[in-house]
């Protein structure tokens, strides 16, 4: 019975990833046919690169959509940190380590502010994190002076979190050869690989995990339950400010260039769409780590898809909204219609039994 | 047994379908504005109706009894459109309807009087009692004529002898008024059946009295009522007549000179009332748990002492808002207690969350199974492991699913839960399956004190059973026991001691063997010296 039970959960969690897969093959295949050109070893290191630098961000946002909060803030503060980054390793002359610990204890310095508002001042998260994205946005101007800042052709190891790939980087001894230097794998993907599986063990094997998944199903019930669901929440948004720090160094470290006044804008949106497009709900409580990683991945294609096909890129945005839209909408109308059939197949039964016992009546 | 059931059956339509002949012939049927022929309603596992048959006179107050979970409730609900019945006929005046939306049950005059207040609070007086169907006027017709609404407003609430200004906000008003409010609301669409669910549970007495004037007026002006109440003594107040239900079928019918608690209580209940509520085990002498002084938030002016020995059931009766739940709460942490301490076998225990009340030994099923007692869209499994799992069944943070699997089999084979496995959602389940989960998920933490706060609420009377010969085995092992009840049946079936509380206070302790309902209720409604 239990092998049983574990068995139908898995098969159940992997029909919601299937759609999605699904999803994802259909839009590349449509593209291939459309312009070929897109399946060049290029084109997909640098979808690679992409999916993996905003697939970080979505990783991040993920435990706070769980709780069934919302961080708007997550741009600025990639914005902020971003900027804080390399200023002070390139004007600031900071050792990179020491730079590395201080962005991280300050983007999860600022998830704490935000979690400590949410469940001790009972403030709305979408509050809470929209001052946030006004505040961070502003700092990073300020501090800044609205300069852009840059690392220049400064060598720092650290670009190699952003720039190398592997196992190219790696390669023992002379010439790369031909192949390795095409798909070898870009490390924001990499990372982004290895931080989903910590994130996913964390969410599925862990008792914080389960407490987050109840927290966001049913914060009361939880509470009950003797689960301090205010620290889980915090937490939550611990995690979720502090990957965007760390996303902030990695875009900082990948475009070279940091603009203050608009790095990470609207990047909070990519990081959502990719979870809600993954089977996220933002009513909370939904979720898995393996569909936000794909659900990342349809958003990057999706972008890269609209340039290589030739469509204006004044409509990308278009596109972008109405395939997130239908494929959400999909969801729900099968998860309606398998509803429906259940009720009517209960209806069935009760109207079986009612039958039973008047034709028994009946013969009597 | 299906002989059984039949010739019950026809006992009951001799009994309450007065002259079938006549009705056919068409000479009598003016006389009932509303026939109910062999309805039946499920609910996936439970068979809510089945068969039920009523008629309603003109004029006539028509009370309808019977236990949690007799499907009182979803008669009420099926006449005002809210559920679409399986199978059977609903006539009114004589014709055959069919009620499938609420809008379609206001047009045909019938009205319901929610047990709890569907009311905007927000909202002013007569902004309630004609919400949806505000007089309008001025460009395109979109703007409310409030000097119409507040007239037509006095009118109807003069009809319920109310005397407040329509233009009031509603939640400035006391909570007998915003009944009546409801009322009013009902009689505003000129309803020609008002049904009334547990319309009293909030009111003191003065109200109580003021509503049984209302509903004796409509009853003159020749609308129909039908009453849904627990409280026996007021259904003989107020009703003509009385229709029993039992476990989703009618299980009798007492004409106006027949009404008396003995006879209803037999057909609410059946014969096998003594064999539900067996008391066998042994109270110890040896005081469990004591509360000193404990206030409960918000209720500050009147500390509660309160002892429990090993192995005894203490239930505390009293009506909505005395202050039962406030109080079960504040033991168990989850509201911050005001003041006073907690003695768990004589030691002081320092409970400010239900993290530290579950250390101490404490557990508490809440009344509100569906918002606080379990993660409803969550698995069996993981419901009935989540207080232990930090604890005890896990390992550096990572859970042990075997433990977890281990344990939600045994509890699920202890409490005899009915499902297909371990791993579908909790709301797949019938309501008293649904309660044993959540008992099952406090048991496994082998608690010293148990609280619940109405544990049986809306489930059927076969897991009222279980529940029952369950908390008689834990007091068998010494577990001190708090319930919190409001039906009248439990408290007195279950109690070693039952303590009454009224308005947040204490206002007295009865022993079960030696007092009459009376005794519990006159307690219960002490507000005068509140």
């Amino acid at each position: 019975m239990l092998e049983n039970n574990r068995f139908l959960k898995t098969i159940k969690g992997m029909k919601r990833l299937g759609g999605i897969t699904l999803l994802l093959i259909a839009i590349i295949i449509i593209t291939v046919i459309i312009q070929p050109r897109f399946f060049t070893a290029y084109n997909l290191r640098n979808i690679l690169r992409w999916t993996g630098l905003f697939g970080i961000l979505s990783l991040g946002i993920s435990f706070v959509l769980i709780t069934g909060g919302i961080d708007l803030s997550m741009g600025s503060v990639l914005g902020m940190v971003g900027a804080i980054a390399t200023y002070l390793m390139t004007i600031g002359g900071w050792p990179v380590w020491i730079v590395v610990i201080f962005i991280i204890v300050l983007s999860a310095f600022l998830g704490l502010l935000h979690g400590l508002l949410v469940t001790k001042l009972h403030m709305q998260p979408f509050v809470v994190t929209l001052c946030g994205l006004f505040v961070y946005r502003g700092m990073a101007r300020f501090l800044m002076d609205d300069r852009t800042q840059g690392y220049g052709n400064t060598e720092f190891g650290i670009k190699f979190l952003a720039a190398g790939r592997i196992p190219s980087a790696f390669w023992p001894a002379g010439e790369v050869p031909k192949f390795f230097q095409d798909w070898s794998i870009p490390m924001p993907f990499l990372l982004l690989i290895g931080l989903g599986i910590i994130l996913a063990i964390v969410l599925n094997k862990t008792v914080y995990g389960q407490h987050l998944k109840a927290t966001g199903r049913n914060e009361s019930a939880s509470r009950f339950s003797g689960i301090h669901t205010d620290n889980v929440i915090i937490v939550a948004y611990i995690v979720c400010s502090t990957f965007a720090g760390f996303g902030g160094l990695l875009f900082s470290l990948d475009l070279n260039t940091v603009q203050p006044s608009s790095l990470g804008n609207m990047y909070e949106m990519y990081a959502i769409a990719g979870c809600v497009v993954g089977g996220v709900s933002l009513r909370g409580g939904e979720g898995q780590i393996l569909g936000v990683i794909i659900g990342a991945a349809i958003i990057r294609v999706l972008y890269n898809a609209i340039n290589v096909a030739g469509v204006s890129t004044q409509l990308e945005q278009v596109v972008l909204g109405l395939v997130i839209l239908i494929g959400v909408a999909a969801d729900e109308v099968v998860r309606m219609i398998s509803a429906r059939r259940k009720v009517r197949e209960s209806m069935a039964l009760a109207q079986k039994a009612l039958e039973e016992s008047r034709a028994a009546a009946a013969n009597r | 047994m299906v002989e059984d059931k039949k010739s019950m059956k026809m006992d009951v339509e001799t009994e309450c379908a007065l002259e079938q002949e006549d009705i056919k012939s068409g000479k009598r049927s003016g006389d009932y504005i509303l026939e109910i022929r062999g309805i039946s309603k499920s609910f996936p596992g439970v068979h809510a109706l089945s068969n039920v048959s009523l008629q309603l006179k003109r004029g006539e107050v028509l009370a309808l009894v019977g236990e949690n979970g007799a499907g009182k409730s979803t008669m009420m609900k099926i006449l005002a459109g809210v559920y679409t019945l399986d199978a059977g006929d609903i006539l009114i005046d004589g014709e055959s309807v069919i009620i499938g939306s609420v809008e379609r049950a206001t047009n045909l005059g019938i009205a319901l009087v929610h047990q709890e207040l569907n009311l905007c609070d927000n909202l002013t007086v007569a902004g309630n009692v004609f919400l949806g169907r505000e007089p309008k006027k001025g460009l395109f017709n979109k703007f409310v004529d409030t000097e119409r609404l507040n007239n037509d407003t006095a009118e109807v609430l003069k009809k319920v002898g109310l005397s407040v200004s329509p233009s009031a906000i509603l939640r400035e008003l006391p909570i007998g008024t915003q009944q009546l409010v409801e009322i009013s609301k009902a009689l505003s669409i000129n309803a020609k059946i008002v049904m009334f669910d547990e319309p009293t549970s909030s009111l003191s007495e003065h109200e109580t009295e003021q509503l049984f004037k209302v509903i004796r007026d409509l009853s003159k002006q020749g609308v129909s009522c039908i009453y849904i109440s627990h409280r026996l003594g007021e259904v003989k107040e107020v009703a003509d007549r009385v229709v029993v239900l039992r476990d989703g079928k009618l299980s009798g019918c007492l004409e106006k000179h027949e009404i008396n608690r003995d006879a209803m209580i037999r057909l609410m209940v059946g014969r096998d009332i003594e064999k539900m509520y067996q008391k066998n085990h042994t109270v110890s002498d040896k005081v469990r748990v004591e509360l000193k002084d404990f206030i409960v938030p918000k209720r500050a002016s009147y500390p509660i002492d309160l002892t429990i020995k090993g192995g005894e059931i203490v239930v505390l009766s009293g009506l909505v808002g005395a202050g039962r739940t406030e109080l079960l709460h504040a033991i168990f942490g989850i509201d911050k207690r005001w003041g006073g301490k907690i003695f768990i076998d004589g030691s002081e225990m320092h409970i400010n969350t239900p993290a530290e009340a579950i250390k101490a030994g404490m557990v508490l099923v809440p009344e509100d199974r569906k918002l606080n007692g379990l993660v409803v869209n969550m698995e069996i499994d993981n419901n009935i492991a989540l207080p232990g799992l930090k604890d005890h069944l896990s390992k550096n943070g990572f859970i042990n699913r075997d433990k977890v699997d281990e344990l939600a089999d045994r509890m699920v084979k202890l409490l005899d839960i009915r499902l297909y496995m371990t791993s579908q959602l909790a709301e797949s389940l019938s309501g008293g399956n649904q309660q044993k989960v959540v008992l099952a998920k406090w048991l496994s933490m082998d608690p010293v004190f148990l609280l619940l706060d109405e544990p049986t609420r809306g489930i059927d009377v076969g897991a009222k059973a279980e529940i029952y010969k369950l908390l008689e085995d834990l007091a068998q092992t010494g577990v001190a026991i708090l319930v919190a009840s409001s039906e009248m049946q439990e408290v007195l079936g279950i109690a070693d001691k039952i303590v009454v509380m009224c308005e947040g206070r204490v206002t007295g302790e009865l022993d079960p063997l030696t007092c009459e309902e009376e005794d519990v209720i006159k307690l219960a409604t002490e507000s005068a010296v509140c």
